[in-house]
């Protein structure tokens, strides 16, 4: 007999778990399917060697504390959620910085920070900034659509000077634009709050806390969670959604399906003339590698407090996916999870590592040269990361890496694209009645943006009866 | 239920959804959102709570008779006097 629920949600990954929490929470016959045998999606965790590694969580940014003023992107999925402040076991950043040639920005989860430290190092600019920040203040957290505005173009118009832009928009784009080079304005205004005005922090644990909660949660309110479970098809007909088809041919049908699996990844799970509707220029460009470091002592006994560092070794920022390389080793982001307050450290102190990459050469090598050329890059970019924090090398027990084809085989994210599509899908529908998508490729951004998403997408399409 | 225990019924569901509140110091007749921080999101949740606890279907286009206590009690009392009242945070 075909099994039938009320929505099917695609990925268990931060947005699918919160979905289906929002669904399960109101009785509906919730289905939440991977086909990975981890749940977490692009923040999942993994197990080698008797380590644990995290991946794609270097911070839960958004940080507010507990009973901050306002309605808040954190606050809000926590409500939504109904789960309690505490859960989230959340230590706040000891300090992060952006640093370029002979100049570098710090800032904490207290805003003044940076502002007092650009008012210090670009004096001209700091009215500009004080304008941007007022400006921006009544920008909603959830968007209905998107602007063509370019954040770097605004950005100028605000600041005047070109080389704060980049070091402005460095951690803004390594942690989450799908576009090279430049984000659009209200992404922009989100990721600016969420990274410099609201900030860092960890919970404990790691993404584990996280994505325990959520399934715990999910679970308790009576949802199923199916894992090596991957979809091959959506069926659809004249009406709309009707199910989907599981890898194994298994039909499981509903009214209601949520993606999370991508919007071109998903839009070619339906039928042709749907999967049509999307092209490769739908494919995201922006891919990463990241190493881990194990190391035999925490960062901070050898000098080093920032939480993270992004770095930039020349005048002016590239963020595209390298053209002439595997890997571009002219900027990069070092996380050192270590260095976020914790009353239990994490296991055993971590050196992360991100780089930008290319998809197209780290899946063109064989297996051969793939573990030759991992073992090159892990060499180059301590090489130049090293000039920013410290050489982790000497004191390093034990590495592993991952690269764009780890993350496409992992994710099903076409092209490793860790922040999806560039053409984001901010309604969530598509050409399919039923069918809505969650998730990155909605275009909430980050740890708290995905839950957001997925609440919100939740909410609009499949919570109120028909 | 009374007029007031509808207002009970609203508070215990506000207490759900965001446990932060102090409800106690709510002035009946003013706007919630102008005394605590309510947003659309938990104002959906409010009718999700209705629906869930009592039962009661409030359509999108009423969703401004909630927008106080003595409101939510004038347009919640028709639908509830025949009900019960049911506190989950009392």
């Amino acid at each position: 007999m075909t099994e039938t629920y009320d929505t099917i949600v695609i990925g268990a990954g931060m947005s699918g778990l919160a979905a289906g929490i929002r669904l399960a929470m109101y009785d509906q016959r919730v289905l939440v399917l991977d086909r990975h045998s981890l749940w977490g999606g692009l923040n999942s965790f993994y197990k080698q060697k008797g380590h644990r590694f995290d991946v794609g969580l270097h911070a839960l940014t958004n940080f507010v504390p507990k009973g901050a003023k306002g309605s808040r992107p954190l606050s809000r999925i926590l409500r939504q959620l109904r789960l309690p402040y505490e859960a989230l076991k959340l230590g706040e950043q000891k300090g992060s910085r952006v640093s370029f040639p002979g100049v570098s920005l710090r800032w904490t989860n207290d805003f003044q920070v940076l502002r007092a430290d650009i008012a210090d190092k670009f004096p001209a600019a700091i009215d500009g900034f004080d304008r941007l920040v007022r400006d921006i203040e009544p920008y909603p957290d959830l968007v209905e659509g998107a602007s063509q505005r370019s954040a770097r173009a605004g950005l100028l118009e605000y600041l005047g000077d070109p080389l704060l832009v980049d070091m402005l928009l460095l951690p803004l784009l390594y942690y989450g634009s799908p576009t090279p080079h430049d984000v659009e304005w209200t992404s922009f205004v989100i990721l600016f709050k969420s990274l410099y005005e609201e900030g860092f922090a960890r919970p404990e644990g790691g993404v584990r806390t996280i994505l325990d909660l959520l399934r715990n949660r999910y679970r308790e309110l009576g949802g199923t969670l199916k894992m090596n479970s991957g979809v091959a098809r959506i069926l659809h007909g004249v009406r709309g959604v009707e199910g989907v088809v599981l890898d194994d041919g298994t039909e499981v049908r509903a009214r209601t399906v949520l993606s999370s699996a991508g919007y071109v990844e998903t839009l070619r799970l339906c039928e042709a003339a749907v999967a049509a509707t999307v092209s490769s220029n739908d494919v995201g460009a922006l891919s990463f590698v990241e190493f881990l470091s194990v190391l035999d002592q925490p960062p901070s006994a050898l000098g080093h407090d920032d939480t993270i560092v992004f770095f930039n070794t020349e005048e002016r920022l590239v963020y595209a996916s390298p053209a002439e390389d595997s890997v571009d080793l002219r900027s990069g982001v070092i996380c050192c999870p270590d260095n976020y307050a914790a009353a239990t450290p994490p296991e055993a102190p971590l050196f992360r590592l991100t780089l930008l990459a290319s998809h197209a050469r780290w899946t063109a090598f064989d297996d051969a040269a793939y573990r030759a050329e991992k073992l090159r890059v892990h060499a180059a970019a301590l090489d130049v990361a090293a000039r920013f924090t410290f050489d982790p090398r000497p004191h390093t027990t034990y590495v592993d890496g991952f690269t764009p084809r780890t993350i496409q085989k992992f994710t099903g994210h076409l092209g490793g694209a860790v922040y999806g599509s560039p053409n984001k899908q901010l309604s969530g529908r598509t050409p399919v009645p039923g069918l809505y998508l969650c998730g990155t490729d909605q275009g909430y951004l980050g740890i708290v943006g995905a839950m957001l998403s997925g609440i919100a997408m939740a909410n609009q399409h499949a919570l109120q009866p028909a | 239920m009374t007029k007031d225990e509808v207002k009970e019924a609203v508070k215990d569901i506000i207490a759900t959804i965001a446990p932060d509140e102090d409800l106690e110091v709510l002035d009946h007749g003013k706007l919630l959102r102008d005394q605590i921080e309510l947003d659309s999101m938990d104002f959906l949740d409010i009718v999700m709570e209705l629906r869930k606890r009592y039962g009661v279907q409030v359509p999108e286009e009423d969703y401004k008779e909630l927008a106080s206590l003595n409101s939510c009690a004038e347009y919640l009392f028709p639908k509830m006097a025949s009900l019960e009242l049911k506190l989950l945070n009392a």
